[in-house]
């Protein structure tokens, strides 16, 4: 694959405050490239060096192979869709879409062909004259792409573009954005603290926090084999136990929960399980699982999505199992003692 | 129903003080200067209806020739107020962090708390012939005697425009304090040069606050008597003389209220016209 941005330990200080730090990564041409990180780690200030409003402190930025340094954002051949989408108030739909085809002295049948041609891939055709400042959430989030996207950008960053929208919405252009982006084959880098947003649509994601990436990876490995422990706890639920000591092949947590875990070479500090790595009543002849039993304390129902909240009988450490999506466990009911197992990969140690 | 009544009510009690306020200050005097403008003497020493003060003002050529350079001088310095302060409105607002920035707005309250008089003297120290500009230029020997400048239409120009800046920066300061940052860097995104965006995305932002603030500097210029009459000296031809002249001068009232009321229709048809001509709807401004 080609890379079409290549960033090398790029680095961003404010007056004694480290926003960005020695931040390395290549992304794929074509590819959709999610930055996934809590409020504050540094992620609008990334992509605001890569469209260059502002100015690295270290480091190099390269798109299709041209050091970037120097040039200002317009002329860049990346565009933004901003968080706060910026819309232009004073114009409509059509002429908001046009404002950059317009600079670049384009013929007037030209610019109209491109336009239409835009809004029609996001589905706001017959919407050229509307206001933008009367259109919904949803539609000013797609003239704000369109915009974006007629400039056929070598790379389109957006920054929480969805992050506006309620729930229902946001899922819709979800799926969406990545169909568009897919359709168009345009590099996307997509900038959001929503785990799930980043999983469903990218086709690599990098976790941030505070200011440096902790892993790059596929949403699946991400999502399987965290490389640190604020990856395990940010992408994902999942229970979190700190341990106290390890023994040979045994960890044993604060509360007490002494648990086999072969294949550490270190002395870990905290334990992260996911609520679907717990097997219910494990057959007996199943090797490399660590075995124990749990009470149920409480069912929390939520459709496809029901776990159960249960204490581990030798410890009383509490952890939330996913329940299985078969009849077998309809009738658990609260009390109930069950005999619970766990790969020994699940156990992710840290 | 009844609610919608009731609602009624509180809003006519509300209202009720300005409009007294408006009716007892504002319209009863005016009506008053309205109904003395239309009246005449008449032959037996009575009051008749007269249209003669209003074609006075038609029939002489001093009247509205003083008018037509009133009205250009207006209209002159509310451009230049314009040019003037907007640079100032968007360094205040948009360049310099906040803390100072209302420090520095509340420094150009300052003509304001010191009155017009008073400014208008300053500028006399500042302008005269032993004033502040001609002792400097004088002793570092660029000129051998001093420049006129006082009792000219420049310092006329130059008093008008200090007094009435003050009413452009502020709503232009506001109208830009709603400027989203973000427009601008969107606009140089899209490959706009800085003046593309200045001409494309700040001026048509702000142009509600350009508006309302062209509005008032351009009436506070072309009603102001203090300015043209102390600094513009004996040569300016400002119409609000003119009307003082009739009042009080030649105690000519009719033609005095006549003249007050010409200045205030035609003001505002030169203000109806340039909003026309920019396309912009008094509704808006102000917003
Ligand atoms: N101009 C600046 N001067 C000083 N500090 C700044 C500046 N811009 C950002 N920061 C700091 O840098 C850190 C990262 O900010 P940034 O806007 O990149 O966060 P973010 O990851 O985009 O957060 P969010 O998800 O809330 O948008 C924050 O702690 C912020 O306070
Ligand atoms: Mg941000």
């Amino acid at each position: 694959m080609n890379k079409i941005l290549e960033i090398k330990n790029l680095t961003k200080e404010f007056k004694g405050f480290t926003a960005v730090k020695n931040v390395s990564f290549n992304v794929d041409e074509g590819g959709f490239f999610s930055i996934l990180g809590p409020s504050g780690c540094g992620k609008t200030t990334l992509l605001r060096m890569i469209s260059g409003f502002i100015q690295e402190s270290g480091g190099e930025i390269f798109i299709r192979g041209k050091l970037m340094r120097g040039i200002p954002p317009e002329k860049r051949p990346v565009n933004i869709v901003f968080q706060s989408l910026a819309l232009f108030p004073m114009m409509n739909v059509r002429e908001n879409v046009a404002f950059g085809l317009k600079r670049q002295k384009l013929k007037k049948s030209e610019i109209d062909d491109k336009v239409s041609d835009m809004l029609a891939r996001v589905s706001l055709q017959g919407f050229e004259k509307k206001k933008v400042t009367e259109l919904s959430g949803g539609q000013r989030q797609r003239v704000a792409i369109a915009r974006s996207l007629v400039m056929k950008p070598s790379i389109l960053l957006l920054d929480e573009p969805l992050g506006a929208l309620d729930r229902k919405l946001r899922e819709h252009m979800k799926i969406e954005l990545k169909l568009l982006q897919k359709e168009l084959g345009t590099t996307f880098i997509y900038i959001t603290h929503d785990q799930s947003e980043a999983l469903v649509m990218s086709d690599k994601v990098a976790v941030m926090n505070k200011g440096r990436f902790e892993q790059i990876d596929t949403p699946r490995n991400l999502y399987k084999n965290p490389a640190t422990a604020f990856v395990a706890g940010f992408v994902g639920e999942s229970n979190r136990l700190e341990l106290k000591s390890k023994d040979g092949d045994f960890i044993t947590t604060k509360d007490g929960w002494k648990l086999k875990r072969p294949g550490l070479d270190f002395t870990p500090e905290v334990l992260y399980i996911r609520p679907e790595a717990f097997i219910l009543t494990p057959a007996k002849n199943l090797d490399n699982i660590s075995r124990f039993e749990v009470k149920i304390k409480t069912i929390l129902f939520d459709g496809s999505n029901t776990k159960v909240a249960a204490i581990e009988s030798s410890s009383g450490a509490e952890v939330l199992i996913s329940l299985p999506q078969n009849a077998r466990f309809e009738n658990l009911k609260e009390g109930d003692t069950v005999e619970v197992g766990i790969n020994y990969e699940n156990l992710k140690c840290y | 129903m009844e609610n919608k009544k009731g609602f009624n009510i509180t809003f006519y009690l509300l209202i009720l003080p300005v409009l007294l306020w408006l009716i007892v200050l504002i319209v009863l005097p005016h009506l008053d200067l309205l109904i003395s403008s239309f009246q005449g003497d008449s032959d037996a020493g009575g009051k008749v209806f007269t249209l003669e003060h209003y074609m006075a003002f038609f029939q002489s050529k001093i009247y509205w020739l003083t008018f037509i350079n009133t009205a250009a001088y207006a209209i002159g310095i509310t451009i230049l107020a314009f040019i003037v302060t907007f640079p100032v409105a968007f360094y205040l607002t948009k360049v310099i962090s906040k803390k100072y920035a209302s420090f520095l707005a509340l420094l150009l309250l300052i003509p304001l708390w010191v009155g017009e008089l008073v400014t208008v003297y300053g500028w006399m120290i500042i302008l005269g012939d032993h004033g502040v500009i001609n002792e400097f230029l004088l002793s570092i020997g660029l000129i051998d005697k001093p420049i006129d400048m006082l009792y000219t239409n420049f310092s006329m120009t130059i008093g008008l425009l200090y007094i009435s800046m003050l009413f452009m920066v502020v709503p232009i300061m506001s109208t830009l304090e709603s400027l989203d940052d973000s427009l601008i860097e969107a606009a140089s995104d899209l490959g706009a040069s800085k003046w593309t965006i200045f001409t494309k995305i700040i001026i048509p932002y702000s142009m509600p606050g350009i508006t309302s603030g062209g509005i008032i500097v351009f009436m506070l210029v072309i009603g102001d008597y203090v300015a043209p009459d102390i600094l513009g000296g004996k040569s300016s031809l400002w119409f609000t003389e003119q009307i003082y002249n009739e009042f009080l001068s030649t105690f000519n009232w009719g033609e005095g209220a006549a003249f007050g009321f010409l200045l205030l229709m035609i003001s505002s048809s030169i203000i109806w016209l340039a909003l026309k001509l920019t396309g912009q709807k008094l509704e808006r401004v102000g917003s």
